[in-house]
């Protein structure tokens, strides 16, 4: 736990504007001490999120432990006309919670209680600052799990979880975030508390209970969540079968589904992923194929038997040439570890790398990756394939050096044409890791003004006074002006990142 | 089979320069639900057809005035539906009274409901400007979900033009379970039930009976059948309590639906449906006031009552800062959920 900090020495506070100077001394009678961050020092931690490529120091970071606390910074900051950043664990991966030069770092990493387990509704509320696995080891031993499984499940947080809607590997089955929460419990940029959703199914007026998943923190700090809770299947399945090609593999994806049969979750990893992977945590991957396909089924186990055989012939038809199941928990948990460790694996294989997010229609899978495959040869970087196929929900990991100069630059723009590239094959810009820093500028090519116009109006209606993450998220028009000029530019001229090697 | 976007939208820059008042209609099926509309008729029927199936995607766009059965129909031959069963409420139901009344039928405890299915929508809003939010993929995260929030919105945040659904595939096989038990054992009996992972797709309470509906291939309802104690047919009573014409509930004057916590199942309902979440009333006494859990809203009886629950004061501000930014003229479908919404 950090320490308290050092009151402002003088060169500090005359840095500071007059609301800042204000805010610190009334925020200094409402909350603890120890909820009080000051010295820059301490504030490394909190400089970045998942997508460490942005850095920023924020003005004053706040750990509040109670509601209340919450209330009244919120109340201040409102008052004051400070900029508010929401963070749970902080591993999202678009930099929703890059600190504000100029604003509060509102971390919720204190509210890590699970408040109560209703076994008769199938439902647990919990504090925001829950990891996400904590809430399944929680109501492991009463048969239940919270079913979104994002692949960072051991480390990041409810609330995050909320702000970005997030998926994961068993989201093809059992939905997103918002098919698994009953209920949140808000505080307003004014500081007031409001609920929406409900221990029922529904919640009488509007869904804003949808509305509030995906919001980046834009919207209300989120202090409680109910999820639903669901019991564990009678029996798991899984297998893996390999493909000499990626297009083959992706076609598969689409033959299983035409069977008739929803997997719990359908994977894909591409050659460079699976050698990746294979070095890092050795479960076994067969190393010649182009791609590998994993498929986890559940149910009763009679009938997770007979989807079994139906789908271990249809990969035949489609052309497997390995299959291999995992019937016992730990056989499946290390087919399962190898994909979800696959981002680590591949940060071991070089210096860097960068997280795409695109989702498609699954019947352009194969088109989309010889694509990708082609514009990872123009950008001369190395592109590693990971996704959700059953989803269409794509994860290249663009490889690259950061002290090789110009390299990030070349990276960002790769990632950039990935995405434009998603939008043009009718799918969109961020499936799970949400907007954030990180793809704001695509947003501009993926939403008209009009409808970025509605966001901004979505946005006032929760946050007249726009104190809530500010600059995430939704573009303004003028940026999108900027940057549609710039596109246009940058079309006319190959590749202009490219120039100066 | 017909794009009335252009129309739709001339309709509706219309009203917003002259002040005027819509009531978005179409198949005039669910009238029953909110507050009457007298106001100037933005009929959608009109604009329908189904924009883009392809059954290996799991997705269908489709637009708003398609009637329902037309679109069930063409998911069926493909072997696919619409997971959460809307309530047909006669021939003309459309897809757009589906979604702008937001509700679901039997199985909606089991697989979702009608927004939990909606992966986008085009939308008019109160000042003409034609919008789409969401798209046809499966996940997507970029920007605010507005789609979902046209789902239960009545019609008063935008003219619904068409809906982007993922759909899923038609169960091989579904039985029912049936015992005589009382409203009490049948909700424990569901519980006990829900505890197991069983291919449960719905269930009810009525008239003194608990039924139970299994759906899967041979292998998983056999598993069903052998752990829920009664006795099996193949002729349940879910069409009829999917599309509101049960015994129970079809003649009765006074009709509230009650949205609880399955703990929470209400004594006096005549019809008890999603574990215990969905109940139904026809005594006639107004339950909002003594609920524990949820919210109750009026299907039918004195046309001048208040309807719905009441919103909790920041909540209810919310509602009118997004009316006022959907639809700051206030002319789509003013009144017909609250009052002053």
């Amino acid at each position: 736990m950090p320490s308290a900090s050092p009151m402002p020495d003088q060169q500090q506070l005359d840095q500071q504007q007059p609301d800042q100077q204000q805010y610190l001394q009334d925020v200094r009678r409402a909350l603890p001490a120890d909820t009080i961050i000051y010295d820059p020092r301490h504030m490394a931690v909190y400089e970045t999120d998942g997508l460490t490529a942005k850095k920023q120091k924020p003005w004053l970071v706040l750990l509040p432990e109670t509601i209340e606390q919450v209330q009244a910074a919120m109340r201040l900051a409102h008052g004051h006309g400070i900029p508010v950043v929401a963070r749970g664990a902080g591993t999202g991966l678009s930099g929703g919670a890059m600190p504000h030069p100029d604003g509060i770092l509102l971390s919720l990493a204190r509210f890590n209680r699970i408040l109560a387990v209703d076994e008769d509704n199938l439902s647990a509320v919990v504090q925001p600052g829950v990891t996400n696995l904590s809430i399944t080891e929680h109501v492991r031993d009463r048969g239940l799990y919270y079913a979104p499984d994002p692949s960072s499940q051991i480390a990041c947080s409810i609330g995050g979880n909320v702000a970005e809607n997030s998926g994961g590997v068993h989201c093809l089955k059992y939905g997103l975030t918002v098919h698994n929460v009953l209920k949140l419990k808000l505080v307003s940029p004014e500081g007031e508390i409001y609920e929406v959703g409900a221990d029922s199914l529904d919640a009488p007026g509007f869904d804003l209970l949808a509305l509030l998943h995906g919001s980046e923190g834009m919207l209300g700090i989120v202090v409680e969540v109910t999820v639903k809770l669901l019991p564990k299947p009678g029996a798991i399945v899984v297998f893996l079968a390999g493909f000499d090609s990626v297009s083959r593999a992706g076609e598969s994806v689409g033959a299983i589904i035409a069977e008739g049969i929803v997997p719990a979750g359908l994977e894909m990893m591409d050659k460079m992923a699976v050698e990746a992977a294979e070095a890092f945590v050795k479960v076994g991957y067969p190393l010649a194929a182009e791609a590998l396909l994993l498929c986890e089924l559940d149910g009763a186990a009679l009938e997770v038997e007979s989807q079994l055989a139906r789908l271990e012939a249809l990969m035949t038809r489609c052309g497997a040439t390995s299959f291999k199941v995992a019937r016992s928990q730990s056989e499946r948990d290390l087919l399962w570890k190898g994909r979800k460790a696959a981002f680590p694996a591949v940060g071991r294989i070089a210096p860097d790398y960068y997280c795409m997010d695109g989702t498609i229609p699954r019947r352009e899978l194969g088109a989309v990756l010889d694509e990708i495959a082609a514009l990872s040869r123009r950008f001369e970087l190395a592109v590693a394939n990971v996704f959700h196929a059953g989803d269409g929900n794509l994860h290249p990991l663009i490889l690259f050096d950061a002290n090789k100069p110009g390299e990030t630059d070349r990276a960002e723009a790769l990632g950039a044409a990935i995405l434009e590239l998603c939008i043009e094959r009718g799918g969109t810009i961020t499936g799970e890791h949400g907007v954030g820093v990180e793809k704001i500028d695509q947003m501009c090519v993926q939403f008209t003004d009009d409808e970025l116009a509605m966001f901004h109006d979505v946005k006032a209606a929760f946050d007249e006074s726009g104190i809530l993450n500010p600059g995430k998220a939704v573009p303004t028009l003028n940026r999108c002006a900027e940057f549609g000029a710039m596109h246009v530019h940058a079309g006319n001229e190959k590749f202009p990142g490219l120039e100066r090697f | 089979m017909s794009d009335q976007t252009d129309a739709l939208v001339a309709g509706v820059k219309r009203a917003f320069a002259a002040k005027r008042r819509l009531s978005i209609v179409a198949g005039a099926t669910r009238d029953f639900l909110g507050y009457p509309m007298n106001d100037e008729p933005l009929n959608v029927a009109s604009h329908r057809g189904i924009i883009s199936y392809e059954p290996q995607e799991l997705v269908v766009r489709v637009r708003a005035g398609t009637p329902l059965c037309e679109l069930e129909e063409t998911l069926a031959d493909a072997g696919q539906m619409l997971a959460f069963e809307p309530p047909r409420m006669g021939a003309a139901s459309t897809i757009g009274g589906c979604v702008a009344t937001g509700l679901s039928g039997p199985r909606r405890a089991y697989a979702g409901s009608v927004r939990d299915f909606m992966l986008g929508a085009t939308i008019i809003d109160g000042q003409g400007r034609c919008l789409s939010f969401g798209g046809q993929v499966m996940k997507n995260v970029a920007g605010y979900d507005v789609s979902r929030l046209m789902a239960g919105a009545m019609g008063t945040l935008g003219v619904i033009l068409d809906v982007s659904f993922k759909v899923l595939p038609m169960p091989a096989r579904e039985v029912t379970i049936v015992r005589t038990a009382p409203l009490a054992d049948a909700v424990g009996h569901w519980r006990d039930a829900a505890r197991r992972f069983l291919p449960v797709t719905a269930t009810a309470w009525t008239g003194g009976r608990s039924y139970v509906r299994l759906a899967g291939d041979g292998a998983a309802i056999d598993e069903g059948v052998d752990a829920i104690e009664g006795d099996v047919t193949t002729d349940g009573p879910w069409d009829l309590v999917r599309d509101q014409r049960h015994p129970a509930v079809v003649g009765a004057e006074h009709l509230w639906r009650l949205s609880v916590a399955k703990n929470d199942v209400d004594p006096l309902s005549v019809l008890v449906e999603w574990g215990g979440a969905q109940c139904w009333r026809t005594d006639g006494a107004d339950p909002r006031a003594s609920l524990e859990s949820g919210h109750a809203t009026r299907f039918r009886g004195e046309s001048d009552a208040e309807r719905f629950q009441p919103l909790a004061p920041v909540v209810q501000r919310l509602h009118q800062r997004l009316k006022d930014k959907f639809d700051p003229a206030r002319i789509l479908n003013a009144g017909r959920m609250y009052p002053d919404l």
